[in-house]
């Protein structure tokens, strides 16, 4: 592999790996909060799913770029302005009607790109993403499911639903950005075209919104920025908090 | 189009014909590995193990796949692997592999059949369909009810869903298809 296409490859599982880290730290924050017990153990089991991901794409970014950084080390050891995962995961929880909304968007969009990462060239991600897609699939439905059901539910969780994806809907075009990392990553196969997953997030969101009686967003100004580093202030709290204790005792073994 | 996540690997539950001693007690060690969260079923009648071969310095070669990716358990399944055949005198070195991903397809007969008996619905042999199927109707494991609803997709461990038996009220769990 040319240098080049090893530093595109390093830059995108460090962003899916980011991604899937923060928003699985996001639901574990519903540990003990959730509204119902059977909630509360499904929310933290897509979290455990998703830090499952993560800590396979971060061992895999760090062994791409060869400088002797594991899944830990990537964790723990980079600040804000380092992670490049989408503001959408980032996004605080807020209630739980806006948890399922943030959650409904990206697992769409995490089972179409995994389905198609699993015929990726590069046989790392391919393996990687042969073993997530099965998990988000299942995701996506439980995600799906709680949406058609307070979208279609009382004038309160329709409403509060509404607002919700009107809060995120300009998070969700950054996950479509292409960049000339990308594009040879594309032209290689190794990952899949943007514009594809595009096309079929917007067939998958669509019949679940109109399922659930609420209008789809239009896509107006979107907000950017994560995917090189430029995060809402929301990011910082949660690092503080997620990398606390590898930063006060650093390197401590047990 | 086929499903380029689900492969046809089948699943592998002991020693191949042929096998040498050492090999064979490295497959007797692991199937004394139980399940950390299932304690009923060992490590081999999960489907887990995925090879055991000799390496050309005479030493094992152990693979082992996780089963979700996050399962807290598998750390501590990695260990017992390692600690059961150090007892039994083996050299031996574990891996985790993740390619091809593990299915519930992998789970063997015998292991289905003592999930059975403590209660825990076994997985459908269906894995091209996993997770994806609509939820099939179950039969209840405790009164053979077919009259039986699902209380949630999530349970007390990764692989399982809640069910509950609308004949006799009890609720058990469902191994999910994956």
């Amino acid at each position: 592999m040319d240098p080049e296409t090893r530093q595109a490859l390093f830059g995108y599982a460090l962003r899916l790996g980011d991604t899937s880290l923060v928003l699985g730290h996001r639901l574990s924050e519903w540990c003990g909060h959730a509204p119902e017990l059977e909630e509360d153990i499904a929310l933290t089991n897509v979290a455990l799913d998703l830090v499952g991901h993560a800590r396979l794409l971060l061992a895999y970014a760090g062994e791409v770029e060869g400088e002797g950084r594991d899944e830990d080390r990537l964790a723990y050891r980079r600040d804000v302005l380092d992670y490049r995962n989408h503001l959408l995961a980032e996004q605080p929880n807020r209630d739980f009607g806006h948890t399922i909304v943030r959650q409904f968007l990206h697992d769409a969009w995490a089972v179409e790109l995994y389905d198609r990462l699993a015929g990726s060239t590069d046989a790392g991600l391919a393996g990687i993403a042969a073993k997530a897609v099965k998990e988000v699939r299942y995701h996506v439905r439980h995600s799906g499911d709680w949406l058609i059901r307070l979208g279609d539910g009382t004038d309160v969780s329709h409403t509060r639903m509404r607002d919700a994806l009107e809060r995120l809907w300009p998070c969700t075009g950054e996950m479509f950005e292409r960049d000339s990392a990308e594009d040879r990553l594309v032209a290689a196969g190794i990952a899949p075209d943007p514009a594809e997953l595009r096309a079929a997030w917007n067939a998958r969101v669509a019949a679940v919104l109109a399922e659930a009686t609420l209008e789809r967003p239009a896509d107006g100004w979107m907000q950017k920025g994560g995917r090189r580093g430029e995060h809402s202030e929301h990011l910082g709290y949660l690092l503080a908090e997620m990398q606390f204790l590898p930063r006060a005792y650093p390197d401590a073994v047990w | 189009m086929p499903d380029a996540a689900i492969s046809d690997v089948v699943g592998c539950w002991g020693p191949e014909p042929g096998a040498d001693a050492t090999v064979k007690a490295a497959w007797t060690a692991l199937d004394g590995v139980m399940d950390p969260e299932i304690p009923v079923l060992s490590v081999v009648e999960l489907g887990i193990v995925r090879s055991v071969a000799r390496a050309a310095s005479g030493r094992l070669e152990v693979m082992v796949t996780p089963t979700y990716s996050g399962c807290p358990a598998t750390g501590v399944i990695l260990l017992e692997v390692e600690t059961a055949l150090a007892r039994a005198g083996l050299d031996a070195r574990v891996s985790a592999v993740i390619a091809p991903p593990w299915t519930t397809d992998w789970i063997s007969d015998s292991g289905r059949a003592r999930l059975a008996e403590v209660g825990i619905v076994p997985p459908p042999r269906s894995g091209k369909r996993a997770l994806t199927a609509p939820d099939e109707a179950v039969a209840c494991p405790l009164c053979g009810s077919a009259d039986t609803s699902q209380i949630s997709r999530f349970g007390s461990t990764a692989c399982k869903a809640l069910h509950r038996c609308n004949a006799c009220l009890e609720p058990f769990d469902v191994f999910k298809c994956h």
